[in-house]
């Protein structure tokens, strides 16, 4: 139980953290960019984007694999015209396996970083505006800085979704081991072993310790933030 | 000097209608709660919608949307000191004093600013260790770091006491003869307005309804 990790598993840890990354640094601007939609304009069939970017998170994830798989597999429209434009293929790929944590990891991602941005006082935002920054500067300067600490809760919620998500992956990317055997793939791989439980119980301790140390880092740097930004 | 302002704006329900010129280097603008004293400023200073506006200083024009001059409030180097002051909380009093330094031509350095209001030596203090006429004194010196054309001022002196007030008082009344910088002054408090503006007018449900001072 105790032995150090075996380059299997080793390579299932570095894989998941490659994957939750890459699903991070895609997901984040969009998540960002769709909570601010959400935040700060009103538009016509804006309850339709709400539910569009919520319905990863009601739907069961192999549905969610099923559609990625419809839409971005070699065979779907889009997976189609990547391979035969770029050569890229996602499908049963470590990228395809980032995309599907990346989806799945979105409407969590949304969520935090709306109500984060709807905190900043708009009041700020005229006084800003009052002293001649444009918009854009406003949102640099004011918005962003003082809503930090919730865009990082919701950064933090983002990761550790992407980190151990399953359903979607396991369906799109499948289990290859090096490209998309991911860490709650393999714990689920090796529980279909006779005896596997012990090895299972060692990849799900790394795992927690995984997401305890992201939630311990985020806790710390939120603290900071936040005496930064002189919240109470 | 001269001021001249002229706003038509309609909101919710409630129409605002305010006309006032003055060859006085500061005007104040009276009238009792919700007769639209806040929304005339932020109608001036391009933070709320207007039918029709036309704002000259000196005979030359900050807002006139008859001839299409109606530039957004970023544009305008239109100073508006809030009553609630409106200080960013995650930056120092110097980092809000400097924030309008960048968009200005020639802006007034932070230690200046600091030094017209009395505040020297509070550069590196956050915001929320500031009492409430401190707050006010640093909002208005961010105001002046931005070298406005014209100062909105809504209220400085709701929430002091007496000498607190008093003090924010002779500040103003220095800025206005030593910078020379024209002022429209919202209070709901006559004296105020005697005190520190050549012209006062009235303002009653939205209309400006003659001088407030005799």
């Amino acid at each position: 139980m105790f032995e150090p990790l075996s380059s299997a598993e080793l390579e299932a840890l570095l894989l998941s953290l490659r994957v939750a990354l890459v699903a991070l640094i895609g997901a984040a601007p969009v998540a960002l960019g769709l909570a601010w939609l959400l935040a700060r304009r009103s538009f016509a069939g804006k309850w339709l984007v709400e539910a569009a970017v919520n319905l990863p998170l009601v739907l069961p994830p192999v549905v969610t694999g099923l559609f990625l798989l419809m839409i971005f597999g070699v065979r779907g429209p889009v997976g189609g015209w990547l391979l035969e434009t770029f050569g890229v293929r996602l499908a049963f790929e470590w990228t395809g396996a980032a995309l599907a944590a990346g989806v799945m990891a979105l409407p969590l991602m949304v969520r935090p970083l709306r109500l984060a941005l709807e905190a900043v006082d708009p009041d700020l935002e005229s006084a800003a505006a009052s002293l001649g920054a444009p918009p854009s500067h406003v949102a640099m300067r004011v918005i962003l800085p003082l809503a930090l600490p919730g865009l990082l809760a919701g950064l933090v919620l983002g990761f550790a979704r992407s980190f151990g998500e399953f359903g979607a992956t396991v369906t799109f990317a499948g289990a290859i081991p090096g490209e998309t055997r991911t860490l709650p793939v393999a714990i689920y791989g090796v529980l279909q072993q006779a005896d596997g439980e012990t090895l299972a119980l060692r990849l799900a301790v790394v795992s927690v310790g995984v997401s305890v140390l992201a939630l311990v880092v985020a806790e710390a740097l939120n603290r900071r933030l936040r005496t930064r930004v002189g919240a109470s | 000097m001269s001021i001249e302002v002229r706003i038509r704006a309609r909101r919710a329900g409630f129409g605002l209608e305010a006309a006032f010129a003055s060859e006085a280097s500061a005007v104040g603008v009276t009238g009792p709660s919700g007769a639209g004293k806040s929304t005339l400023l932020q109608a001036i200073a391009g933070l709320a919608p207007v039918e029709h506006a036309r704002v000259l200083i000196h005979g030359r024009a900050l807002v006139d949307t008859d001839r299409g001059l109606n530039p957004p409030a970023h544009r305008r180097r239109i100073g508006l000191v809030f009553q609630d002051s409106r200080l960013f909380p995650h930056m120092s009093v110097a980092g809000n004093v400097a924030f309008g330094a960048r968009y200005a031509a020639d802006p007034l350095p932070v230690e200046a600013a600091l030094a017209l209001v009395d505040m020297t030596g509070f550069g590196d203090r956050r915001p929320n260790t500031l009492s409430g006429g401190e707050a006010r004194r640093v909002a208005i010196a961010r105001a002046l770091a931005a070298r406005p054309r014209l100062l909105l001022l809504d209220e400085p002196f709701t929430g002091l006491d007496g000498e607190r007030r008093e003090t924010v008082l002779a500040h103003l009344i220095q800025l206005r003869d030593e910078l020379r910088i024209p002022m429209i002054l919202v209070s709901h408090h006559e004296r105020d307005i005697e005190v520190l503006c050549g012209h006062g007018v009235r303002l009653v449900e939205g209309r400006t309804v003659g001088p407030a001072l005799g």
